[in-house]
């Protein structure tokens, strides 16, 4: 039996497609920015904080990562409510998003900040600088920019694995591919553009990611 | 008064006594140069004095300010006090003139035009106003480490520290940042360098302090240090220059 | 349907996860032995064949897994196979898998120092003695804790599995959650489960990372 490729069939499904490229976006935006916040607060908690806050972020870390994302997005979107906290498919997903990008995160900024000569710290005590004052002027920028590579990688990680939040009903790109599907019967068609629909989408943010570290880190790589 | 003033300091780590009870004070417009091979405890007795080592025994006075105060009184006594590293320690991801400015607006929270004008004036005393917009890895280490003395100079300190500032620099560019130094004394600037610049110490110092194994072995105006050392360690140590 | 106990609900999902357990050293087993296989052509002197290789890791590096699961499991239904769920599974996690431990590899086998391959090469080595006895042994020292560390990932990515129908710990989670209504519960009882899968083998991973380096640097 010989199978006969419609991509054809695609053709009316376009806008659905699009609609799904625009919340995987979204949702790897804000899973992003504010993953990466959460990120630089639990470093410094984990490398300069005090003992009470090294402990449950250090928990924290070590849960996310042992664990798998559909997991926590499940315990998000269907656990949280029996506890009164109720959340829309898409909020839950950011949250997911965020709350495993920092635990990884976590981890990449503070091997970043551990990597700091200590001569640097010293010049910024020498000057008066006080200890906040220090990591957030003079550690934290050099830090984020020698783990800029890492930390990329990870936010691709993240936006690839947001193909999970179709699971609770979020219309993103994978959705997008289970709804042609299911209309058309056009499985292989359907997956093998979503599929290579995520490639540009991973080639095009390593891209943006790479442009921006320059951007955002001038005067060449930290030593 | 001396302006800065060690009694009786002791330090060790762990079972090593690196320092082993010394005294010393230094006037304002003072420069002195602290000699010795390496291991006597120079560098270690520098970094005291603006509390980047702690030390077990004994006192520093800075301008009346106790340097095991606390951490507040320990940054105010940082503000009169400059330090300059032998690794430069530029903060690579800011332009020279942000090295310069950073320090009097995040610390006196001068206004940002105002400490602008301060870094020009600064880097103009170092011969590097045109760098302004250049970052630290795109200079020489001659460069870098003029542009070291001005992030000092910009906290308008009462004295400098110097703790082997050509060391790491290739011998081509020890003179331009000797030169630098060298005006600095002549302004009045109290200075208390680590060197190991033996015709450089000589030719500005005031006063030459010898370390020996901890301690203060012996100590002088130049002349007298060079020309009739009165111990056999520090003939010793002239002898091996 | 009615009175399950949190006991029942642990003593379902631990039964569930052997085939968690089965289906993850499955695919690790698969992985390593393809995973060889890219490495081997990564390193190549032919450069097509080199770069054959390296798109083959940058394709399973930057999609979904979930989507490579899907179209493993559709895949093989245009050519008239229909496949079981597992078998699908373990040929796309075998994939997966191979990919990032033939770029885990490669990175070790880069991480050293171009001298060693200049110093070998220069004693009149033959290409295969050369990785025998000089590459090898080192980039096998620095590989191995990542290569276990792979393991957490491995696990997790069976995590997925559940939606092409394949029953394990999420899956089995899922269904008892549509008997019991206890989501919160059971779905924290499943990532306790993988947690004292994954904890364990990411500790260890460590371990030797700290042993080996230790021992490496002591060379």
């Amino acid at each position: 039996m010989v199978y006969h490729f419609e991509f054809g069939a695609l053709i009316p499904y376009i806008p659905v497609i699009l609609h799904g490229v625009l919340i995987t976006v979204e949702l790897t935006l804000f899973g992003t920015v504010l993953g990466i916040i959460v990120s630089i607060l639990c470093a410094w908690a984990r490398s300069g904080g005090p003992l009470w806050l090294r402990v449950p972020v250090g928990t924290y870390v070590e849960l996310i990562r042992n664990t798998p994302f559909i997991i926590q997005l499940f315990f998000i979107f269907f656990g949280l409510p029996s506890v009164g906290v109720h959340l829309n498919a898409i909020d839950a997903s950011i949250l997911a998003m965020v709350i495993n990008l920092g635990a990884y995160g976590t981890e990449i900024v503070r091997a970043g900040i551990t990597a700091t000569p200590r001569g640097q710290r010293e010049a910024g005590a020498s000057l008066g600088l006080s200890g906040p004052q220090i990591f957030r002027h003079i550690v934290l920028v050099p830090a984020l920019s020698r783990i800029w590579p890492a930390l990329s990688g990870q936010v691709v990680i993240v936006m690839l694995g947001s193909a999970v939040c179709s699971q609770i009903s979020v219309q993103e790109l994978t959705y997008a591919a289970s709804f042609i599907q299911s209309r058309s019967f056009r499985a292989f068609e359907a997956y093998f553009v979503v599929t290579a629909l995520y490639l540009i989408l991973a080639l095009l943010l390593r891209q943006i990611l790479r442009l921006g570290g320059k951007r955002i880190f001038p005067g060449g790589k930290a030593r | 008064m001396p302006l800065i003033s060690l009694t009786n300091l002791h330090k060790s780590y762990g079972q090593n006594e690196v320092l082993k009870g010394i005294s010393l004070d230094i006037e304002p417009g003072e420069v002195i140069a602290l000699i010795g091979k390496s291991g006597s405890g120079k560098s270690t007795l520098l970094r005291c004095i603006n509390g980047l080592e702690s030390f077990q025994e004994g006192s520093i006075l800075v301008a009346g300010t106790s340097v095991m105060d606390s951490p507040n009184q320990l940054r105010l006594l940082r503000q009169k006090i400059g330090m300059i590293f032998q690794q430069f320690n530029l903060f690579p991801h800011l332009t020279v003139g942000r090295n310069v400015m950073l320090a009097p607006t995040v610390v006196k929270k001068t206004r940002q035009g105002e400490a602008e004008a301060l870094a020009r004036e600064m880097l103009d005393r170092v011969g590097l106003e045109q760098k302004f917009d250049a970052y630290p890895g795109q200079l020489s280490g001659g460069q870098q480490q003029r542009v070291a003395i001005a992030r000092a100079l910009a906290m308008q300190p009462l004295a400098l520290l110097c703790d082997e500032i050509t060391s790491a620099l290739d011998p081509e560019l020890v003179n331009e940042v000797l030169a630098v130094v060298r005006d600095l004394a002549r302004q009045g600037m109290t200075l208390v360098m680590v060197t190991h610049e033996m015709r450089f110490a000589r030719e500005v110092c005031h006063r030459l302090v010898f370390m020996h194994q901890g301690r203060l072995h012996e100590s002088g105006p130049p002349e007298q240090v060079f020309n009739a050392p009165t111990t056999a360690e520090l003939q010793q140590f002239l002898g091996m220059q | 349907m009615m009175g399950f106990s949190t006991w029942d609900i642990l003593r379902d999902l631990i039964l569930a996860t052997r085939w968690t357990l089965l289906l993850s050293l499955g695919a690790f087993l698969g992985g390593f032995v393809v995973g060889l296989i890219v490495l081997f052509l990564c390193v190549q002197h032919r450069v097509y064949i080199a770069h054959l290789a390296r798109g083959y890791i940058e394709l399973f590096q930057s999609t979904p897994l979930l989507m490579q699961l899907f179209l493993a499991f559709f895949t093989p239904a245009l050519f008239g196979f229909n496949v079981p769920a597992w078998v699908a599974a373990w040929m796309a996690l075998t994939l997966w898998t191979s990919a990032f431990l033939a770029d885990i590899w490669r990175g070790c086998a880069e991480a050293l120092p171009p001298g060693q391959w200049e110093a070998g090469a220069s004693l009149g080595l033959s290409y295969v003695e050369l990785m025998r006895y000089i590459i090898l042994p080192q980039a096998l020292r620095i590989a191995t804790a990542p290569t276990v560390g792979f393991m957490v990932q491995v696990i997790k990515g069976t995590a997925l599995t559940s939606i092409i129908g394949f029953v394990e710990l999420s899956k089995a989670g899922t269904a008892i959650t549509n008997a019991t209504f206890e989501p919160f519960t059971v779905y924290g009882l499943v990532a306790l489960i993988y947690f004292a899968l994954c904890f364990p083998i990411a500790m260890g991973s460590r371990w030797l990372e700290r042993r080996l380096n230790a021992a490496h640097l002591a060379h």
